[in-house]
């Protein structure tokens, strides 16, 4: 456990000691707070729409705004994830600092877990971010925040299975340029994968549709946890995490 | 404290090395000496458990490294072929981070780093950034990191590599020092550096070892020994040859090249024998002419080089 602190902690260091962790929340804010204006001008804009027509229809935040903005962040984070992935494993391989960490007396899992929670907090100060701009939300009005809370909790867990993947691909390459397009693609693969389903129905298609990560997203989005979904994302993750761990494992044997 | 016994490492269908033992005793120092691609790096990477072996064994303090990891891990300190270090870190942040890997408790971690600073001379550099060191002082900060958790064996692969002389010089005197309370084995391949810093010498070439004793032993064995660099004309090459090799006390006769009839020997002699008298005795009542008889030192760079070339230096100078 202490081996996994500190692993997560030199980590955590490192993303914040190069500009790469700057680079990436300010990318996130200037993106996100575009959306966020966007989406903030379009329900203010519809809300006097409704209100001149002399139809008062309740206007509801979480759907008109929240829902609409957490798929947002979703689809932002399948563009992140890989920046974030990208050198966990390669650096270490291409500068030859893995043969203190393989050489040290701490288990293979340690070092995995230990940076694979240092990926996943990096991306979690990400998303305070986009929390900063909600927080407005409440300030101004009055959104349930049960719903927002479940909608994290699905960002979360839909990152760390995509850091899962993104740790795996690492391991299998120096070049951290290879990493990250390798695992964007994949990112890329499972968000894309949903519109397949949309229109066929064979054996194939359904199960691309189950892999989608959108498909398993979007009821956290809506406040709505379904078992199944958080077993989909806690299964990526166990698989990402196996891989990447036999990974380190035939790295040893090929060396 | 090391004992490896046939060990053998293939990468693909490629042999890197090839059923090699040897043993060091508690508190040696051995120099593992070779050519580039010899396979000492691999032999360290296997005695640290970097990687497995693909046949044989190897113990450390008693533990094998393919069943206790974990305790050969805890009892060795590695410095490989790059000193593993992140730019990213100030030098006291770097040694702290790999105390606490070794199993350093929090309590001694800041005691621990203070003294391998002090040792390693970097103290004076302890709050830079690595990234702006230059290469002498990442390879003592290499060097602080493998002996911070005070290990029973000592790896080091190349220590003095990319050093200016002082430096060198240095850091075989901090080696020299680590010696007594570690075992070390460290590769290299410079010869002097074997000479000045170890107790015994491995020559391993190609994946095997070529020769293995004690460097007082190695040296004195060679220094006693001369060869005889002889020039004849007069006949074939394999006749005089064979004529040479019949000589009471030479040991080797190498052919060296041919002009114009002109065949050049090298003649190696048993050690304490000087044969010069009875070779060029030899020529002349075979009734050739003896151009040239002249004693050159052989020393052990030579021998080296003989036992660690690819092809004999004859066969090289034909072609
Ligand atoms: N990862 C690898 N994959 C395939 N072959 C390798 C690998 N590492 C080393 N080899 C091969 O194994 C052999 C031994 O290499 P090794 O690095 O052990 O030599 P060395 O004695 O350390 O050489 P040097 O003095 O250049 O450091 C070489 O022929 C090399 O090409
Ligand atoms: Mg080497």
């Amino acid at each position: 456990m202490n081996n996994v602190i500190t692993i997560c902690q030199k980590e955590l260091k490192s993303y914040f000691a190069s500009p790469i962790a700057y680079l990436l929340m300010a990318m996130f804010a200037i993106v996100f707070g575009f959306f966020f204006w966007n989406a903030v001008g379009y329900f203010v804009n519809v809300s006097f729409q409704s209100q001149a027509m002399g139809r008062s229809f309740p206007m509801d935040v979480n759907e008109m705004i929240i829902r609409p903005l957490l798929m947002n962040v979703s689809v932002i984070g399948l563009f992140l994830i890989p920046l974030i992935s990208m050198r966990l494993f390669s650096e270490e391989k291409r500068s030859g600092t893995i043969e203190l960490l393989l050489t040290s007396p701490l288990h293979d899992a340690e070092i995995i877990i230990g940076k694979w929670l240092a990926a996943v907090a990096l991306y979690g100060c990400i998303l305070l971010i986009s929390g900063l701009n909600f927080f407005f939300l409440f300030a101004y009005g009055k959104p349930d925040w049960k719903p927002l809370v479940i909608g994290y909790l699905g960002l979360v867990l839909q990152a760390g299975a995509l850091l899962a993947i993104g740790a795996f691909v690492s391991t299998l390459t120096r070049n951290q340029i290879i990493a990250g397009s390798v695992t964007f693609s994949i990112c890329l693969l499972l968000w894309v994968f949903e519109w397949v389903a949309g229109y066929e129905t064979s054996t194939w298609a359904s199960v691309m549709g189950y892999m989608s990560v959108v498909r398993h997203f979007e009821p956290f989005s809506k406040g709505v946890m379904d078992t199944r979904d958080a077993v989909y994302f806690a299964s990526m993750i166990f698989l990402g995490l196996f891989l990447t761990a036999r990974s380190l494992e035939s790295l040893r044997w090929r060396a | 404290m090391i004992k490896v016994e046939g060990l053998t490492k293939r990468y693909g269908r490629n042999v890197a090395v090839q059923g090699i033992s040897f043993e060091v005793e508690k508190g040696q120092i051995v120099g593992f000496l070779g050519p580039n691609g010899a396979g000492k790096t691999t032999t360290m990477r296997i005695l640290t458990c970097f990687m497995p072996p693909t046949q044989g064994t190897a113990r450390v303090a008693g533990f094998d490294v393919l069943e206790a990891p974990m305790q050969v891990k805890q009892r060795i300190g590695y410095l490989p072929e790059n000193p593993p270090v992140y730019p990213e870190m100030e030098v006291e942040e770097y040694l702290s981070f790999v105390g606490r890997l070794k199993g350093i408790p929090s309590a001694e971690l800041a005691k621990r780093v203070d003294e391998v600073a002090e040792r390693c001379s970097v103290a004076d550099v302890r709050k830079k950034l690595i990234a702006k060191l230059s290469k002498g002082y990442r390879q003592r900060v290499g060097l602080a990191q493998a002996i911070i958790h005070n290990p029973d064996v000592l790896i080091l692969d190349e220590p003095t590599a990319g050093l200016d002389p002082k430096q060198i010089h240095e850091t075989r005197d901090l080696i020299r020092s680590l010696a007594g309370e570690h075992t070390i084995i460290l590769s290299t391949h410079i010869l002097p550096e074997v000479e000045q810093t170890c107790d015994h010498v491995v020559i391993i070439t190609r994946g095997s070892i070529v020769a293995t004793d004690s460097v007082q032993n190695l040296t004195s064995r060679l220094r006693g020994q001369e060869a005889v660099a002889v020039q004849v004309s007069g006949a074939d090459e394999p006749v005089i040859r064979q004529r040479l090799e019949q000589v009471a006390g030479v040991s080797r006769v190498v052919a060296r090249d041919t002009h114009n009839g002109l065949h050049s020997f090298e003649v190696e002699s048993l050690p304490g024998k000087n044969v010069r008298a009875e070779v060029a005795r030899a020529v002349v009542e075979s009734g050739w002419n003896l151009s040239e008889l002249r004693a050159v030192a052989l020393s052990l760079e030579d021998v080296f080089l003989e036992l660690t070339a690819a092809e004999k230096p004859s066969e090289g100078a034909k072609q």
